[in-house]
């Protein structure tokens, strides 16, 4: 037909070929090719250089060249006393360290979290491996038998372990333990308030909404100082929970509420020919949801629940308000010490915790960024 | 594996029509769209649905498995009548097979998890029993080759095949087919026509909304025409192309058939 076609000129007289994208050394001669290409693209390449070099240069200065990597004490680290300019004070995240870890869990306890973290990270890295096996057994591991392990654990009184008390926690602990629960408790309580917040029943419906707006009306600060300060007051006389515990809770419910809305949104990008197909298969309501829509839906909003986890990881650091104290916590608490008193202490300080948390935040994100490619099955292969 | 080609069990009352609608009508708002409704299928009838857009043809095969409700009347699907009552309706969809114009595959799943996901998590079957089934209505569809894909892998005329295997592998009494070629590209309208006709060749009661005439001929029992929400002919094909006694289905066919 093509060629007895009489030939238009909104059609391409050859098919255009598809673009390939070069790889190795021919990628790199092209994009070098891009960025000096012209007057206006060599000015603008060589200002962000330099831009990139000024930011660059005096950092890694910082951190690396002019950094002090062993010494006993704070003396090691003042310029006066080395007689060349400081960078960032090592020796005293490496005296602290353990410290950031574990804040003031007993010394001999401390297996017990090492225990906790091995053992999470033996179940987490081969959940996040999408060939390797036993994926139901891992999961119901991980998100069933570990809390349970990790409670026996780290709090004791029973098998043996004496009790440790959640006050004495600290550090990178209390990050973990309040990123953990607050993810894993309140993903499964977002998605029934999300599915609740669009049901057709007027109480449920309204009960959510409720419920969403006024955790999301409240700013975290607030509910962390009335978990931990005004609820005691409420419940009766000898019922005591756990200060630690009130907090979760607390962050529980805040992040239930937001990520509802994200997933929401997901819920709402399912074509109503989804819920028909189901129906008209004979699923009931909690097997459309569970088995066709909510997949689909949370697939849809990766981007923004890792959004949300991110930030749920970063904003867990709001705790010292209530004297808990979280991996900045700790680090910010260890600045008063007197035998690391250096100009250069709080920038190290922070330089750490910076590294720690970005280093955790962006593996999340790219992690996310696989996932989503490799659940899209949109694509026509 | 003959066993499952058996058409519909020993149902209570196998001897009862397939399909009754008494008197019903329904309204979206002060919009009239089903009048005074009156059929009754038999078991084993074909039924094809055509008439112009907006006359009702899709509002009535949707209430036939209550994905549409009704204001005034009643529906009673192999017996069974469709009420309020959720157990009730899910009893008559599991034996109700539909397949819909713009398929309404589930994306996330393969096409063998389509056709799995509810005889495993609806009729409690046995996964490897449910997979052996969708094999077999795959292979009837001819596409047994394309079960680990995912429906956007597949053209128009698969996807469809698939929902009709994936409705085939509920073992359902009667199959409603709403417009299931009017989304598809001309040349993949045959292949799917061809399924169609095979499965009536079997003896499924099939109630189909669709425009295409030729199928409608070659398969059906009673050709309807639905215009303002009524019924506005009910005949045998023969009469009712040839001999057509309404002005209304004069006009229609005369606009269809040019």
């Amino acid at each position: 037909m093509s060629s007895a076609a009489p030939e238009r000129s909104y059609v391409s007289p050859a098919p255009i070929a598809p673009r390939v994208r070069p790889r190795g050394a021919a990628r790199w001669r092209t994009v070098l090719s891009r960025l000096f290409a012209g007057p206006l693209n060599i000015v603008v390449t060589l200002l962000s250089a330099a831009v990139l070099a000024t930011l660059l240069w005096p950092t890694l200065r910082f951190l690396v060249w002019d950094a002090v990597w062993d010494g006993a004490s704070r003396v090691d680290c003042l310029e006066e006393a080395v007689g060349r300019p400081i960078g960032a004070c090592w020796p005293f995240i490496a005296a602290r360290f353990d410290q950031f870890m574990y804040g003031f869990y007993p010394e001999f306890q401390r297996w017990r979290v090492n225990t906790v973290y091995w053992a999470g990270l033996l179940l987490l890295i081969p959940l996040l491996i999408p060939s390797a096996p036993f994926k139901r057994l891992n999961a119901l591991g991980f998100f069933v038998v570990y809390p349970a392990f990790a409670y026996v654990m780290l709090v004791g009184g029973r098998f043996g372990l004496p009790f440790v008390e959640t006050r004495v926690w600290g550090g990178m602990l209390i990050t973990l333990v309040l990123t953990y629960v607050g993810i894993v408790a309140s993903l499964p309580l977002a998605i029934l308030l999300a599915l609740g917040r669009r049901s057709n029943l007027p109480i449920i419906s309204s009960m959510t909404i409720v419920f969403i707006e006024f955790w999301r009306g409240v700013p975290l600060i607030t509910v962390l100082f009335f978990a931990t300060y005004m609820l005691p007051f409420f419940l009766p006389g000898d019922w005591s929970i756990d200060a630690l515990v009130r907090v979760l809770i607390g962050v529980t419910l805040f992040s239930a509420a937001y990520l509802a809305e994200v997933i929401r949104g997901g819920l709402q990008a399912i074509p109503r020919g989804q819920f028909e197909g189901a129906a008209a298969l004979g699923l009931g309501y909690w097997k459309t949801m569970g088995l066709v829509v909510v997949p689909q839906a949370l697939k849809h909003v990766i981007p923004g629940l890792v959004n949300s986890f991110i930030a749920l990881f970063k904003d867990t650091t709001l705790v010292l308000i209530v004297s808990i104290f979280d991996l900045l916590g700790q680090i910010r608490s260890a600045f008063a010490d007197p035998n690391w008193a250096t100009p250069v202490t709080v920038l190290t300080g922070f330089a750490f915790a910076g590294i720690i948390y970005f280093v955790v935040s962006f593996a999340m994100s790219r992690y996310a960024l696989f996932m989503e490619r490799r659940l899209n099955t949109d694509i026509r292969l | 594996m003959t066993q499952i080609d058996t058409p519909p069990r020993n149902a209570p009352d196998s001897s009862g029509p397939a399909v009754e609608m008494i008197d019903v009508n329904k309204w979206y708002g002060q919009f009239h769209v089903l009048r005074d409704i009156n059929l009754t299928i038999r078991r084993g009838e074909r039924i094809v649905i055509c008439g112009p857009s907006g006359g009702g043809k899709s509002t009535l095969i949707r209430c036939i498995n209550r994905l549409e409700e009704w204001q005034t009347g009643r529906v009673i699907v192999g017996g069974v009548e469709l009420t309020g009552d959720l157990k009730r309706i899910d009893e008559v969809r599991r034996d109700t097979g539909m397949v819909f114009q713009h398929f309404n595959l589930f994306p996330h799943l393969t096409v063998m998890q389509n056709c799995t996901l509810a005889p495993i998590w609806v009729r409690k079957m046995p996964k490897r029993e449910a997979e052996e089934i969708a094999r077999h209505y795959l292979a009837r569809v001819q596409i047994p080759e394309q079960a680990d894909k995912y429906p956007n892998q597949l053209s128009g005329g698969q996807q469809q095949r698939v929902a009709i295997a994936r409705a085939l592998c509920m073992n359902p009494r009667i199959m409603l087919f709403d417009e299931p070629t009017s989304a598809l590209d001309p040349e993949m309208v045959k292949e799917v026509l061809d399924t169609m006709v095979s499965l009536a060749g079997d003896g499924m009661t099939m109630v189909v909304v669709s425009h295409e005439m030729g199928f409608a001929r070659q398969v059906a029992d009673r050709m309807i025409l639905m215009d303002a929400g009524q019924i506005v002919e009910a005949r045998p094909p023969a009469e009712f192309f040839e001999n057509p006694r309404h002005e209304r289905t004069k006009q229609f066919l005369a606009q269809i058939l040019r």
